[in-house]
């Protein structure tokens, strides 16, 4: 169905080929992965089938690329419009119109088909994708998943027999996830469409996978096979990979599932010891709010921050309201952070975990309640005299970067912060080895624009630091390092609040796991006992091992090392 | 997540409210009088309350009536400061008058206000204002995208460039609201003209690459494909929606020039129709269809034509009886509200009666 012969593909400009030697094919009705760290060019293949690549983004494609027996050379993307649907990172740059109905039907127009048979695939597409309850509705009220299944619904109306999915899920709150690969799997199962997707959550994906082909680094010829046989030697492979990968399994199990039904000797194993949560605050920090941590500082050694107020909690809020236009985008919600503290905000796309973090940092005013975040009230701070105590990366870390160089950022965010010269660029080393002064911000890829964003945000070493999704887009090498970074700061007292989709990232690093529902607080605790009660919040470690409470495969690795 | 909700397709077409609240807008502009105006603002705004639904683009009511009221004050605030041309004799108050030099005569800055000017301002003012909201009205209760839908298909890739020109304001506005609130991320304050200036090399960055983004995905969802047409076919189209429009050129300024009353109305007819059947063999080229097209029924005529009936009462009274329609300043009188013209101004309450309510959002 999808044929790539010997493809190769330089952007203008590009000392690099952006892919080299892609040659695999895809059969029709398949359902085939495409996994590798970040950069390696996922997003060039996935553009080459569309015809995207070159015709849209410019470069010389060298090799053949065939989707339905049609030439990508000879055919544009719009030829190829009726034979592949392509639905790129961010769905709402993908909408023309603007309600759901019309968007379902506008590629059906574009091709012209008849109206009547417009009529009958909009409404059998609406049922298919759940979407019959929405179809009036503007697509900018919808929620990430409800926009993601539209994407997804308003490229399947032209019956295409293959579609190009770029990283559908790693936007999405796990259950919406889940909703949109039921939706890829009905349609390779039951209308034989051919899916090719890209994911760096693999987690989610990988199970559905028939085949994965795995680019292991730029311009490296990719890998093709059977996923567990890839997964074996792949440079990016999900928890429960990672754990048979560590139990000595044979095949590699891809699925919690599979995983159970071989975990019964680890278990065993396991039963003596119990998971070492070291890096919990000591409970008499969490229990007495106020209570100073002992805690090495390094990166803050450089300057102690005068007057910092060391008996206050780090944040609290107290029975806080906001409003969002008509809606009430928090309702009741009381929260403590310490010093040292590492608390993940969850829940559903659209609970309100960014509204809390805007409230934290005084982005938002409340309707009612108190929020006090490092002893003032922050909405009512000055800037200047805030970001010394709190300081948030927000979901785009791109709007906190201004200037054209990194140099640039550096020296502009020594200035807002009243640091000494070079403080910002020490940390850009620290964090991000190897970029130099004169890169653009704009030229690095998703991590290390959060490195730069971080580091920022870092310069003015505020007590409290706050993160909106920072793993988005993340690979898990990448992922890994801000893991071993934020550690690090919670070590030297930050308090962190973070709010994720990502159940891994929340089991690896918090102490304190807050589930938001609808503006209110639904569950607050240690993080053992809040993820490992909750089906979907559950991360894969813990449903292989349960009833045993295990969370990450660092503490099973350290429990069977000892 | 938000309850379902079960707004249907719009019940009446969109340009039916387009022509409703355009003939409120002609009839505006035939009057003076401040009660017919009045009159006809609380008519489109009894109507617009009445019907608009919860869709985004019905926000922007609000905003034209504040542009409105802006027109209002600017009229004024030239009355006062610059002097009217009504000659008057209830003085209100005295401004300094600047001293300008012989050439710049005509022109005079402070001096007399006049009772009589201000007036007049007024009148002129709230007319100008009256005709906002009218547009405002159709901009609440119609989307401007459904309207492109109507469009002849060699027109539709031109209505799509204007209407995603139409969406790229509010995005741009959403997107300086955020980078200003990131720049209090940074440490800078987050008001004042500066943090407006240093967001926007970034804000136009960004609403460049969506654009791009929008237009990598319009044309992967096969946007400007084309079907082949007979080459004789396309040159026929050529000539006859350039010679069209030449026609209609010439008849313009045929019928606008004293000399050419006799060839004027007929060129700009032949120019209309060649141009007309141009576009439409045009359209052949676009293998476009149209899901499920709004239907023009009895209500929208009826809507059309509650806007119409008003624009012509106006203009035909406005012909016969210019005194009731533009109430006197010099001297100053209390406008009486002419009883036809009135009438016909309520007329364009129909709307609000022959069209369903708006469902609410449960």
């Amino acid at each position: 169905m999808i044929r790539f012969e010997d493809v190769s593909v330089r952007y203008d400009g590009a000392a690099e080929l952006a892919v080299d030697g892609v040659d695999f094919e895809v059969p029709e009705g398949e359902l085939t992965l495409l996994v590798g760290p970040s950069g390696v060019g996922k997003s060039t293949v996935l553009g080459a089938v569309s015809g995207l690549v070159p015709h849209f983004t410019g470069g010389t494609l060298r090799g053949r690329v065939t989707v339905a027996g049609r030439d990508t050379r000879t055919h544009k993307p719009r030829e190829l419009a009726d034979v592949v649907g392509t639905v790129g990172q961010d769905p709402l740059s993908h909408f023309v119109t603007d309600t759901v109905e019309d968007e379902l039907a506008y590629g059906m127009e574009s091709l012209g088909l008849a109206p009547a048979v417009m009529r009958r695939r909009v409404e059998e597409t609406l049922d298919l994708l759940g979407l019959a309850d929405l179809r009036n509705r503007p697509i900018t009220t919808l929620s990430g998943g409800q926009q993601q299944r539209v994407a997804i619904g308003s490229v399947l109306t032209p019956h295409p027999k293959v579609l190009v999915l770029d990283e559908p899920t790693s936007a999405l709150d796990p259950a919406a996830a889940e909703e949109v690969l039921a939706v890829l799997q009905r349609l390779v199962h039951d209308l034989g469409t051919t899916v090719l997707l890209a994911e760096h959550r693999l987690e989610r994906v990988v199970q559905y996978a028939d085949r994965v082909v795995l680019l292991p680094g730029p311009g490296v010829r990719p890998v093709i096979g059977a996923p567990a046989e890839v997964m074996a030697r792949s440079p990016v492979y999900p928890p429960v990979v990672d754990l048979g990968r560590l139990a000595g399994w044979s095949p590699l199990p891809l699925t919690v599932r599979d995983a159970r039904r071989r975990a019964d000797a680890l278990r065993e194993r396991l039963a003596d010891a119990s998971p070492v949560h070291g890096r919990d605050p000591s409970p008499r920090a969490a229990s007495n709010p106020g209570t100073e941590v002992p805690v090495p500082r390094r990166l803050l050694r450089r300057r102690s921050v005068p007057d910092a107020p060391q008996a206050h909690p780090a944040t609290a809020v107290t029975s806080l309201a906001v409003r969002r236009g008509a809606v009430e985008a928090l309702r009741q919600v009381d929260l403590t952070v310490t010093a040292g503290e590492t608390v993940a905000l969850m829940g559903r796309n659209g609970a309100g975990k960014s509204t809390l973090l805007s409230a934290l940092v005084g982005l938002v005013e409340p309707a009612r309640g108190a929020v006090r975040t490092g002893g003032v009230v922050p909405h009512r701070t000055a800037p200047r005299d805030l970001v010394r105590r709190v300081g948030l990366v927000p979901q785009e870390p791109r709007d906190l970067l201004y200037a054209d160089t990194v140099g640039a950022e550096c020296a502009a965010a020594d200035r807002d912060a009243d640091a000494a010269p070079g403080s910002c660029r020490a940390l850009v080393t620290e964090l991000l080895p190897g970029v130099t002064d004169d890169a653009h911000p704009r030229d690095l890829s998703e991590g290390q624009r959060l490195a730069l964003a971080l580091a920022v945000v870092l310069t003015a070493r505020p007590r409290l630091l706050l993160l909106d999704e920072p793993t988005r887009g993340l690979d898990y090498a990448a992922k890994a390092r801000l893991v071993a970074v934020l550690r690090g700061l919670a070590a030297e007292g930050h308090a962190i609040v973070l709010a994720t989709h990502d159940v891994e990232l929340a089991a690896e690093l918090a102490h304190r796991v807050v589930i938001l529902a609808e503006g209110e607080v639904v569950a607050d605790g240690p993080a053992a006992e809040v993820v490992v009660a909750s089906p979907s919040f559950a991360p894969q470690v813990t449903k292989v091992l349960a009833p045993q409470q295990w969370l990450t495969v660092a503490q099973v690795r350290e429990a069977l090392s000892s | 997540m938000a309850p379902p909700t079960r707004r249907g397709r719009p019940a009446v077409h969109p340009g039916a409210w387009w022509l409703w609240s355009l003939g409120l807008a002609v009839a505006a502009t035939r009057t003076t009088n401040p009660l017919v105006l009045a009159l006809l603002v609380a008519v489109s705004s009894y109507v617009v309350a009445a019907r608009r639904t919860q869709d985004p683009w019905s926000r922007s009511y609000a905003a034209f009536a504040r542009l409105a009221l802006a027109v209002l004050a600017i009229r004024l605030v030239f009355a006062v400061v610059l002097g009217s041309p009504v000659p008057g004799t209830h003085t209100v108050l005295t401004l300094p008058e600047v001293p300008l030099p012989h050439w710049a005569q005509g022109i005079r800055i402070g001096g007399r206000v006049t009772a009589e000017g201000l007036v007049f301002a007024l009148y002129d003012g709230l007319k100008l204002a009256t005709l906002l909201i009218c547009v405002g009205a159709a901009n609440a209760l119609a989307n401007p995208a459904r309207l492109l839908k109507a469009l002849p298909g060699a027109l539709y890739e031109t209505g799509v460039a204007v209407v995603v020109a139409l969406t790229f304001a509010p995005h741009l506005v959403a997107d300086v609201r955020r980078l200003r609130a990131a720049r209090r991320l940074r440490g800078r304050p987050d008001r004042g003209l500066h943090g407006l200036l240093q967001v926007g090399l970034p804000v136009l960055e960004g609403a460049l690459e969506r654009s791009v983004a929008l237009a990598a995905a319009m044309d992967a969802r096969g946007f400007g494909r084309t079907a082949d047409v007979p080459p004789a076919v396309r040159r026929t189209t050529a000539a006859l929606t350039l010679g069209g429009l030449l026609g209609v050129c010439a008849g313009t300024y045929g019928l606008l020039t004293a000399e050419g009353g006799v060839y004027g109305l007929p060129v700009l007819l032949v120019g209309l129709a060649a141009a007309l059947v141009g576009l439409r063999l045009g359209g052949r080229r676009s293998p476009r269809t149209r899901y499920r097209p709004d239907v023009w029924g009895a209500r929208a005529w009826l809507v059309a034509g509650s806007g119409i009936v008003a624009a012509a009462v106006l203009a035909v009274a406005a012909a016969l009886d210019p005194a009731a329609l533009h109430p006197g300043v010099v001297p100053l009188a209390a406008p009486a509200l002419p009883l036809l013209p009135a009438a016909a101004v309520l007329v364009g309450l129909l709307p609000a009666f022959v069209t369903p309510a708006p469902e609410e959002s449960a």
